[in-house]
């Protein structure tokens, strides 16, 4: 592991590679933090006058008609369906740009030709799948 | 080691305090701009010219009373507006904020005269995958939005809330494949690099630098217009419009649960305006001027003044990029939900497919070595700019989208041979 990740480390003056993690992690508590104080100090502080009308929900004024938890329009179940095939093609795009354009390993810049046709491929693919889902008519909304 | 982990941590807190204060104050600085834009005064009353209604807003959010409906989830309630602020707040960690300082640069005498014994990057953290950090932090968003409007139990959140899913979702694919095509043409993830490369113009000769926006303006557009949907801004703020669900997944909220969401929203302005600003508008370069100040280049790694001068543009860019956020608010209607998918998924998508294919191309020729100007990215960016008008054209017309004549009125008229049509109808 030192191996790999000396020279970068020597750049930034860190003595490990967790250190970074570990100051994402302290601002990602404080944010968590400023949140929860939040959320105390205005249950603490604000006021609390309940009734039945007032805990109901809002619904422009009238009394709250059947239920929320209800069914809802399929179209959104096939947005989240094609959103997770095109998400997961952008996670392994991610992998290939670091090896892509890669100056520091002469080996990776030799493959640059296969890494280059890869992605072609693996671009027309995800086209027919788009094209496919385009004549299903999933992206039609009206 | 322990001098620059206290450091960069000194610099976390630093910019968390900076920029929920930053906040606070583009609340008032977004009633300004639409006072202004509207041709009225806008809020005055507090302090001199306004300017301490920030703090009467916190203080009246906090003392308002909480509220939460009798059918709600209660814990998934108050849980939202933590789960929104949280990954809202660490977005900016990985943004450059002002290039390096040199390696050997001293704190003042007062504060112990320590050197910073490496080169010190000016941002909390600079971990390799900056990129994809930026986009997990903006994507964490999502579920502040779905359990707010699954938990209040209210037919209008939980609308707001599945529209608001459906919209980030959409239009994160075409964010993320904007910032790889500028991603893969730099060669790394991480964002200081980057906005390193930028700070240089096209040639010896050219005025233009080299920022991103003029090499790949394509990318720019669309990761522009995907800013603003990921923060539910208008023209994209389907999720909250007021006409129709009354304030969208967060209208059971009160108090300070309310402010969080507020709260999230100007963060994610933020942060998505630093990172437009870090990719695209060149960061902390300021042209045409370096080449008076330095004779030169303007160089990575500074001193102090060099440090402050780039953390100064760079925050005058970002804050003059809010304010063409605020400036669209108040000038551009809403989107339709059929229109603003279809935008999404039929022309974004494969724009930003196409943007990302051929940046990795010109990579590609890069590498053989065939062409080496950058300007060669741009004549690409428009080639494509023409291709994708033209294919607009051969596209079919949507049945869906067409246009409504009103009787009577002055703006949509019917027009004279519609009209005799009608009348021979009728």
């Amino acid at each position: 592991m030192t191996t790999l990740a000396t020279p970068q480390l020597a750049v930034q003056g860190f003595s490990s590679l967790y250190e970074i993690w570990i100051l994402l992690g302290i601002l990602f508590l404080a944010g968590l933090g400023f949140g929860v104080a939040n959320v105390i100090i205005s249950h603490i502080l604000g006021p609390s006058r309940k009734g039945n009308v007032k805990d109901s929900v809002y619904e422009s004024g009238v009394n709250p008609v059947g239920t929320t938890r209800d069914r809802f329009n399929v179209r959104f179940y096939l947005v989240a369906m094609i959103f997770l095939v095109f998400d997961v093609e952008v996670l392994f795009l991610i992998p290939w740009i670091s090896s892509f354009n890669d100056s520091r390993h002469p080996w990776l810049h030799a493959a640059h030709g296969p890494l280059f046709l890869s992605v072609v491929i693996f671009t027309v693919i995800l086209l027919v799948a788009y094209i496919y889902a385009w004549g299903k008519g999933v992206f039609k909304w009206d | 080691m322990v001098g620059v982990f206290i450091a960069h941590l000194i610099f976390a807190l630093v910019m968390l305090g900076m920029v929920t204060g930053i906040i606070a104050y583009l609340i008032l600085l977004e009633r300004k701009t639409a006072a202004w834009i509207q041709d009225r005064i806008g809020p005055n009353r507090v302090g001199p010219q306004g300017l301490l209604q920030p703090l009467a807003d916190g203080v009246k959010f906090i003392l308002k009373e909480e509220f939460m409906p009798i059918h709600a989830d209660k814990i998934l309630f108050i849980l939202a507006p933590i789960v929104i602020i949280a990954p809202a707040l660490c977005g900016f960690a990985v943004i450059p904020w002002g290039g390096d300082l040199a390696a050997g640069t001293a704190l003042p005498k007062f504060l112990g005269g320590w050197a910073f014994p490496h080169t010190f990057h000016v941002m909390v953290a600079n971990p390799q995958i900056g990129v994809l950090f930026v986009i997990a932090m903006a994507s964490l968003s999502v579920y502040g939005v779905v359990l707010a409007g699954w938990a209040s139990g209210s037919k209008y959140s939980f609308l707001g809330g599945l529209r608001a899913t459906a919209q980030m979702i959409s239009y994160e694919i075409p964010m993320v494949l904007s910032l790889l095509s500028v991603a893969v043409v730099a060669g790394t993830l991480r964002l200081g690099p980057i906005t390193d490369l930028q700070a240089t113009y096209f040639s010896s000769v050219s005025f233009l630098p080299a920022w991103n926006v003029f090499t790949q303006p394509v990318a720019f557009l669309l990761f522009v217009t995907c800013i603003f949907a990921e923060s539910n801004r208008t023209p994209f703020d389907l999720a909250e419009c007021e006409q129709e669900l009354v304030g969208g997944y967060h209208t059971e909220y009160s108090s300070m649960k309310f402010a969080l969401f507020f709260l999230a929203e100007y963060s994610a302005m933020i942060t998505g305006s630093a990172v437009a600003v870090a990719l695209f508008l060149g960061g902390w370069h300021l042209p045409w001027i370096d080449q008076l100040l330095y004779h030169g280049a303007q160089p990575v790694a500074t001193g102090w003044l060099g440090m402050l001068l780039k953390f100064v543009v760079f925050w005058g860019k970002v804050i003059a990029f809010l304010f063409f956020y605020m400036w669209v608010r108040w000038t551009l209607p809403r989107f339709r939900f059929d229109q603003l998918m279809n935008l999404a998924w039929r022309g974004m998508i494969p724009l930003s497919l196409a943007t990302f294919v051929m940046a990795s191309v010109f990579v590609y020729l890069r590498q053989e070595g065939i062409i080496e100007h950058r300007g060669w990215l741009l004549l690409g960016n428009v080639v494509l700019i023409g291709i994708m008008f033209a294919v607009t054209e051969l596209r079919p017309a949507d049945s869906g989208n067409r246009r409504m004549y009103v009787l009577n009125s002055r703006y949509n008229p019917i027009p004279a041979s519609a009209k005799a049509e009608l009348e021979s109808a009728v």
